[in-house]
């Protein structure tokens, strides 16, 4: 799988190595503590722990139906009403990218970005946010007027313009075809770089969560299977033998026994 | 990511086409075509009277009703009316949908409120509204009051009902999504929830236009001393097919106005929507 990007290339500069980004009495970003969750008695999650340091990038996977989500609505809050119990420590700024773009259909893309964002300059910091994000030109558009892509470009600008110290993304890239969703990667990537969120990503492709993350957590069974770090020198390409060991790994831990050398494109 | 800035050129770049495929929608607006029904209406109206096939005491010819509506204006007659008429109207409907608007946001974001005002609401609705003139005359005399306040009633229920009705039906997804920006409640108010009821409180407001006009004619032709309906009311003691016509005209006259503009801001508050409508 490496089609042509249009000269993007999912490589990034080495990144620091996440244990010497958390300085000395600096407490994680994210810290969950027997985090366990039910709907109508049954047990969903069942006491996951999960750390996750300042600036570091962990994606979650696990089979559908597995509590990614539920994971993820958890740690954002959302899950008002759902039985369960647990403790979580969650930074102040957290945001959250959901796999819809969720823009509202009656406001113009820009006024969606600077949704409720305090400050003074919030229009001109969202325009700023637009154009690091492609979308400079479009900011009086509606909503429906934006490819899919763009749409969730502007849903990304949304978050990041907040300067969340912990972004939550639920397969973000889902509903987009290989080609937007590799050049959406690379933006991710470019923008996790520029403004060092911590991030919780989920996503169902394997090959998304190596080139990706510092960290790869596996759900299965209510809790967390497995929790391998990344750790690929150079550009992570997906033909390399370390990425394709990683890959066959990750893939056992989600219960595919004759793993495929490429993961089929979508 | 290097994306072409689509869309900056101009709109006369392009000609306008037709693309190819079966079009299932009704298609583009054209100008005035609304105007079509009124005309079609108007045509045999005037045909009938020329022909004689309309007698003139059923129903008077359009050119005496031009005639008698040139008197009528002419004396001050029709605009004192009207005046008296319109202010009832306006009255009504302002006070009618600052309720109404009122009592479906208070029942529609907060569970106590609907427990509240849903079930009453909804007790008016079952009661026709003209039911209650007779207590409404009962309480407050048959003065300005009484009046004013029949026609309020009559605009809460479609503007609650409605407004309720697209409040609730808000997406959730958008509740959540102002729930993870950290929005405060009149954040909220302002950009989700106003905006996200809009369409449905701009279809209750089309039905409290004609709900206003309909309890005024009944309120006008109960113990008025002026006004269209007391006019009309007056006119058929008298005989005067002419003058009954003129009401009527004037009343549908100024409902089409009114619908038009409650049409107009809608198209205009809803541009972000894509639907047949457009
Ligand atoms: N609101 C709800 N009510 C009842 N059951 C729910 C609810 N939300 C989730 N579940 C159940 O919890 C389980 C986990 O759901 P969740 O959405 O977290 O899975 P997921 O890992 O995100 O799956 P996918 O990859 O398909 O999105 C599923 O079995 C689902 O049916
Ligand atoms: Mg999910």
């Amino acid at each position: 799988m490496a089609p042509d990007t249009g000269g993007l290339t999912l490589d990034t500069a080495p990144k620091p190595s996440p244990a010497a980004d958390a300085s000395p009495g600096d407490g994680p970003a994210v810290r969950v503590r027997g985090l366990t969750r039910g709907f109508g008695g049954r047990v969903v999650l069942d006491g996951i722990d999960l750390d996750i340091r300042r600036g570091e990038f962990v994606a979650l996977l696990g089979r559908s139906g597995s509590g990614k989500s539920t994971l993820l609505r958890a740690v954002a809050g959302l899950d008002h009403g759902v039985a369960g119990r647990g403790s979580m420590d969650t930074p102040e700024h957290v945001s959250m990218v959901f796999q819809d773009s969720r823009l509202l259909p009656w406001q113009r893309v820009l006024a969606n970005v600077v949704l409720s964002l305090p400050g003074p300059n919030a229009r001109e910091r969202g325009r700023a946010a637009l154009a690091e994000a492609g979308l400079e030109g479009r900011e009086r558009a509606w909503p429906h007027e934006l490819s899919g892509g763009e749409q969730q470009r502007a849903a990304l600008a949304r978050s990041l313009v907040r300067e969340p110290e912990l972004l939550l993304a639920d397969e973000p890239f889902g509903a987009l075809d290989a080609l937007t969703r590799m050049r959406m990667q690379a933006l991710l990537l470019r923008l996790v770089e520029a403004h060092r969120p911590a991030v919780l990503l989920v996503t169902h492709s394997v090959d998304e969560a190596i080139t990706l993350a510092d960290r790869v957590v596996v759900l299965a069974d209510g809790t967390v299977g497995a929790d391998v770090p990344v750790d690929l020198s150079g550009p992570r390409e997906s033909a390399s033998p370390a990425f394709a060991d990683l890959r066959r790994r990750l893939l056992s831990e989600l219960g595919v026994t004759d793993a495929p050398d490429e993961e089929a494109p979508a | 990511m290097s994306a072409p800035a689509a869309g900056t050129a101009g709109p006369d770049v392009l000609p306008p086409r037709s693309a190819r495929g079966r079009r299932l929608g009704p298609g583009p607006r054209v100008p005035g075509l609304l105007a079509l029904g009124p005309l079609l209406l108007l045509a045999v109206w005037f045909l009938g009277s020329a022909t004689g096939f309309i007698d003139e005491r059923t129903l008077s010819a359009p050119w005496t009703v031009v005639a008698t509506a040139g008197d009528l204006v002419a004396d001050g007659t029709l605009p004192d009316h009207l005046a008296a008429s319109a202010q009832r109207a306006l009255l009504g409907l302002v006070s009618g949908i600052a309720v109404g608007l009122a009592l479906a946001l208070v029942s529609g974001l907060s569970r106590l409120g609907e427990g509240v005002v849903d079930g009453p609401m909804h007790v008016n609705r079952a009661v026709p509204n003209l039911a209650l003139l007779p207590l409404l005359i009962l309480w407050f005399g048959i003065g300005e009051e009484m009046k004013v306040i029949t026609i309020a009633l009559a605009v809460v229920v479609p503007i609650y009902v409605h407004t309720h009705n697209g409040l609730r039906a808000i997406d959730r997804r958008y509740v959540e999504l102002a729930e993870t920006l950290g929005t405060s409640r009149t954040a909220f108010l302002a950009r989700v929830v106003l905006p996200g009821a809009l369409p449905g409180f701009l279809l209750g407001l089309r039905f409290a236009v004609t709900a206003a006009w309909l309890s005024l004619v009944v309120v006008e032709q109960v113990n008025a001393t002026s006004g269209l309906g007391y006019m009309m009311t007056l006119a058929g003691t008298y005989g005067q097919t002419d003058v009954i016509v003129v009401g009527l005209v004037v009343y549908a006259v100024l409902g089409l106005l009114m619908d038009g503009l409650v049409r107009l801001v809608q198209r205009r508050a809803l541009a972000w929507r894509r639907t047949l409508e457009d």
